[in-house]
């Protein structure tokens, strides 16, 4: 294959401390620019599936929480069908955008998604992936956009076949991506950017 | 010799971005991953993307001088235009892309509740906006041209000037942030976040150059920078003859 013709793509830069001002005005206090922060709902009253919340914290290396994040979300509807013009397999639930924003609260670092249980999602060679929520995470300190995804602790006959999660070693790993079930409906997620318990990051 | 565009996307060139960890950037040293990044190739969760539409955008969204300020207003600070291209790795334009711009004011201070800079805030200027890219792939804005300020990393450290962009691709995996610097800037090479970046060359493709031709006479200056967005991997069919 030749690459002469390929171009390096932009170098990436930190989002630094201050991402809020252009990816949440609103929430940090710049108010009137935009009528409301972008991927700031990801469901309304209308979208199928059951209903999810997802709350947790981010951890440096010294396990202080990191109060400056941003978390990008990306999924597929309930019946694992994304809203996107790549989608052949049929038309995602027109009630559903599959895209979200959240922040690190700037005094506990938590942040909180509410959203609904993804459907399953076929791999390159058919076989089906575990519901997941892809998440891209930015912050001041972290150079190129961290690449991760939330499995659900409680799918765990669809966890054991995925794809992804079978190719994580060591197998202890693995639990860095399982969204533990907190309450009817509600998950904990923490992420470690290092350490003991560093959770698994993509380069997908 | 013809290719195919396939729907996967090229790995990411892990040498030509900054590395996880860059000690002299000190937030690096305690929120960089340790273990290796599993790489894989991207599946429909990374093909697939969020689709931004016209609705979103307000009128005054890519007019950073007028979106915040008080009617009959403007913000203060050399008046600037900001354009170019936005291609993916095969030159291929990308267009309909959101691309949402933040940035301290003409003094160098951030609007943001941990912002601690002593330089004063512009009543008038609010620092975000976006716009999409047409269906050329070209984008533009305009805004003030930001200054450089001076942050805690070593005993005295100091940004460049310049413009963050968060870019939307096609698909997720296309997803980028980076920072718009200006030719000429002397603190460019000084700094340890551009530093970070391993390659002279690749940091050359961060700064925007000075565009007189794009320049409105009595009003504004022009700054022109391109980006590029990951591309998608091709298949070539060897066998076919040039130009099929």
């Amino acid at each position: 294959m030749a690459d002469d013709d390929t171009r390096h793509e932009s170098p990436s830069q930190t989002a630094g401390p201050y991402v809020h001002i252009g990816c949440l005005p609103n929430w940090s206090g710049i108010a009137g620019v935009y009528a409301e922060d972008p991927g700031s709902r990801l469901i309304n009253a209308d979208t199928r599936g059951e209903r999810v919340s997802v709350t947790g914290r981010i951890f440096d290396g010294d396990e202080a929480p990191v109060l400056d994040a941003v978390i990008e979300l990306w999924q597929a509807d309930a019946g694992g069908l994304y809203p996107s013009p790549v989608e052949t397999r049929g038309v995602a639930d027109p009630n559903f955008g599959g895209w979200g924003r959240v922040a690190s609260a700037f005094d506990s670092g938590e942040f909180r998604i509410d959203t609904i249980r993804p459907g399953r999602v076929p791999y390159p060679d058919g076989r089906l992936q575990a519901p997941h929520i892809n998440c891209w995470i930015v912050a001041r300190g972290i150079n190129v956009g961290l690449q991760t995804r939330i499995y659900f602790a409680d799918e765990s006959d669809a966890n054991a076949e995925d794809p992804v999660l079978a190719s994580i070693e060591p197998r202890a790993r693995v639990d860095t991506l399982l969204a533990q079930p907190d309450a009817e409906g509600a998950f904990r997620f923490d992420i470690h950017l290092q350490g003991e318990r560093e959770t698994v990051f993509f380069d997908i | 010799m013809s290719s195919e565009q396939s729907r996967g996307y090229l790995p990411r060139d892990r040498a030509w971005h900054p590395p996880a960890l860059a000690p002299d950037y000190k937030s690096s040293r305690l929120r960089s991953p340790r273990q290796p990044l599993l790489v894989l190739p991207t599946t429909l969760s990374e093909e697939s993307g969020p689709v931004f539409g016209h609705d979103i955008i307000g009128p005054r969204d890519d007019d950073l001088i007028h979106n915040y300020a008080a009617d009959g207003h403007s913000a203060l600070g050399p008046r600037i235009l900001v354009h170019g291209h936005l291609r993916d790795q095969s030159g291929r334009a990308v267009p309909n892309a959101l691309i949402e711009v933040w940035q301290a004011n003409a003094a160098g201070r951030y609007r943001h509740p941990n912002e601690t800079y002593i330089a004063p805030l512009d009543p008038n200027f609010g620092g975000c906006g976006r716009c999409l890219t047409d269906a050329d792939g070209y984008y533009r804005f305009l805004s003030i041209q930001p200054a450089p300020y001076p942050w805690p990393n070593g005993p005295n450290s100091w940004r460049p000037a310049h413009i963050h962009f968060s870019l939307f691709g096609e698909a997720f995996a296309q997803r980028l942030i980076t920072q718009m610097y200006f030719e000429g800037d002397p603190l460019i090479p000084l700094c340890p976040i551009v530093n970070a970046i391993p390659r002279e060359d690749a940091v050359d493709t961060l700064i925007a150059r000075l565009d007189m031709d794009a320049a409105l006479p009595m009003d504004m200056l022009a700054w022109r920078f391109d980006l590029t967005l990951r591309g998608r991997a091709q298949t070539y069919f060897e066998n076919r003859p040039e130009g099929l």
